[in-house]
């Protein structure tokens, strides 16, 4: 077969032109579901009014109250954190070339969840108050979200600690991430068997993944460490390609494996630590987020990374939007809808096969 | 000369695998490193790149040793062909510009787009370009893991095993690809091979190795059916056929 000059590569630059443009219409979807996500609640804002609002051009000092003060930080902790968990699922999923690999699968989540029981048990953190609409809170959340990020970091640091003594292989990581996410479930049981009413409220609620939580500068700090990691893993993209293709092709192409494979772990683990820490257990975005992107634009980490985080925006707003309406005026913390709305969403695309 | 290795010494924890390894090899050449399985062949290899530190003994390319230069230094230098190759979600383009890796700054450039388009037509795989690797068959992957060695122009070829699990169509084809790239593109190669008569056939030179040492080493003309006796324990005959040195068996 013949072919002129150039024209493979002009075949591949329409290729990757295609994933670009995949991406760009996931950011446009996501701006849309943006003002569309503030302009929905117990309170109904018109998507209109909510531009306006957002660009300083505020009619009702109300609704501009509601947008400023609830619904910003809110729609913007669910982008931030979707963001965050989902690439942290993506380079782990890389580096432990296991698709199972998660802030979750991991024991990261549970060891935060765990941190935060026994926050709520041992240091008294956990109290009751009646509110109009919030049964609980906690009484101390700096303390619980401190020893909830404790816990995670610890678990990190023995996955680490585990996987440097036993030599750095993808399987042990995820063996003993693994047994620490069973090992920490068992431990938040026990201390729910000794909870009290109070406690227990105290630490079912804190295990329900929330957006709603994050004041404004809880969220710039998560943004911080979110946006610190994503340049991080964008970086090491190539990286990350190398290894996809095995460990001693990676080698061969002077990618020093452990090195990245350990330093990927900890920042990935970190940004997971973080944002469980501050908002409680998000399940299933760092799971299945990324699968849904390689599904539809590849594994090639150059798109895959923004891709993921796209997708990970996307799936945690669409989930607090929905968590919002569907029982207003309540609202329902929002890990209970990322399954709901993921699961099936990645059932479709497998058994559609959409790939490019 | 394009590789001259020295006194080459590798250790696994306390168990000795290579000693006083010893060799050279010239532009154009390709070596074929022969011995029954577990005998350190493709661990040879990866000292040669230093995916594996010896624990002794220089290895020069180009009179510059490997095993003082970076890991992206050498991989500027030296293309690395593993035996099995994962396959992640990659077209053959994109698994093939991979190997332009070492020589990325932040963009992949026009140049290197370019250069693996011609490395595509160089090996005939034109038609899989756009196709995703997952899908392609034992013997097209081996000529992608060698065509993203190429992209990394380099001055020698590592491949490990190149031929093994591939039907006898593909093992002539990939070992014609390498000999063709080997006499034109000013390359050499090494590579770790268990079919005697298809290294017989494809290599200029060649290296016996036995418990750890270098048992034998020369060209064809060199080779006795002693020295493979006593590599194998198996005894050999070689006849000519056509100008292609046999290797049968006698047993």
């Amino acid at each position: 077969m013949n072919r002129s000059e150039g024209e493979i590569a002009r075949r591949y630059k329409e290729h990757t032109d295609r994933k670009t443009t995949y991406i760009l219409s996931g950011i446009v979807l996501l701006c849309v579901m943006l003002v569309m996500s503030i302009s929905v609640g117990a309170a109904d804002i018109p998507p209109l009014e909510v531009i306006k609002t957002l660009i300083g051009h505020s009619i009702s000092d109300r609704w501009g109250s509601i947008i400023w003060n609830i619904r910003l930080p809110q729609v913007l902790t669910a982008i931030v954190a979707g963001a965050g968990l989902s690439v942290a699922g993506v380079v782990m999923q890389s580096i432990l070339r296991n698709p199972l690999a998660s802030p979750f699968t991991l024991g990261i989540s549970n060891a935060a969840a765990f941190g935060a029981a026994f926050s709520v048990m041992v240091l008294g953190t956990g109290s009751t108050h009646t509110l109009v609409g919030d049964a609980v809170t906690i009484s101390n959340p700096y303390v619980t979200t401190a020893v909830a990020f404790v816990f995670s970091l610890l678990v990190t640091a023995i996955i680490l600690a585990f996987s440097r003594y036993r030599g750095v292989t993808p399987e042990v990581m995820i063996l003993v991430g693994v047994a620490m996410s069973s090992l920490f479930t068992a431990g938040t049981m026990f201390l729910q068997y000794f909870a009290d009413d109070t406690q227990l409220a105290s630490i079912v609620f804190w295990s329900f993944g929330d957006v709603s939580r994050a004041s404004w500068e809880e969220l710039a700090f998560i943004t911080v460490v979110v946006v610190v990691s994503i340049i991080y893993f964008t970086l090491n993209r190539w990286k990350y390609n190398a290894i996809d293709a095995g460990d001693e092709t990676a080698k061969g192409l002077g990618v020093n494996v452990e090195q990245v494979r350990l330093r990927g772990m900890m920042a990935a683990s970190i940004v997971t630590a973080v944002i469980v820490a501050f908002l409680g257990v998000i399940g299933f975005i760092g799971l299945i987020c990324p699968h849904m992107t390689r599904r539809i634009i590849g594994d090639d980490h150059r798109f895959l990374i923004t891709g993921s985080i796209v997708m990970g925006s996307l799936l945690l707003l669409c989930a607090d939007t929905a968590a919002r309406v569907i029982i207003q005026p309540y609202q329902l913390p929002v890990a209970v809808l990322t399954s709901f709305l993921g699961a099936p969403t990645f059932i479709y695309l497998i058994l559609k096969g959409r790939r490019m | 000369m394009i590789l001259e290795v020295n006194g080459v010494e590798f250790q696994y924890r306390s168990k000795e695998v290579l000693r006083d390894i010893k060799f050279h090899l010239k532009k154009n050449e390709i070596l074929a490193i022969l011995g029954p399985n577990g005998v350190g062949k493709t661990t040879l290899l990866k000292c040669m790149n230093a995916i594996l530190k010896p624990k002794s003994g220089t290895i020069l390319i180009e009179d510059q040793d490997v095993l003082k230069l970076e890991q992206i230094e050498i991989a500027r230098r030296l293309g690395y062909v593993p035996q099995r190759c994962e396959c992640a979600r990659l077209t053959a383009f994109d698994a093939i510009l991979l190997g332009r890796m070492p020589h990325i700054k932040w963009k992949i450039t026009t140049e290197d787009v370019m250069l693996v388009e011609a490395i595509l037509k160089k090996l005939h795989l034109e038609e899989f370009a756009l196709r995703y690797i997952d899908e392609l068959s034992g013997g097209e992957l081996q000529k992608i893991g060698i065509a993203r060695a190429l992209a990394q122009n380099p001055r020698l070829l590592l491949l490990d095993e190149p031929t093994s699990s591939l039907d006898l169509k593909n093992q002539i084809d990939i070992l014609e690809i390498v000999r063709e790239i080997v006499k034109r593109d000013n390359v050499s190669a090494i590579m770790t091979m268990h079919d005697l008569n298809m290294a017989f056939r494809y290599s200029d030179k060649f290296l016996f190795l036995k418990n750890g040492a270098i048992f034998a080493a020369g060209s064809i003309g060199e080779i006795t059916p002693g020295i493979i006796e006593e590599v194998y324990g198996v005894p050999v005959t070689i006849q000519n056929y056509m100008d292609i040195a046999v290797v049968i068996p006698t047993l």
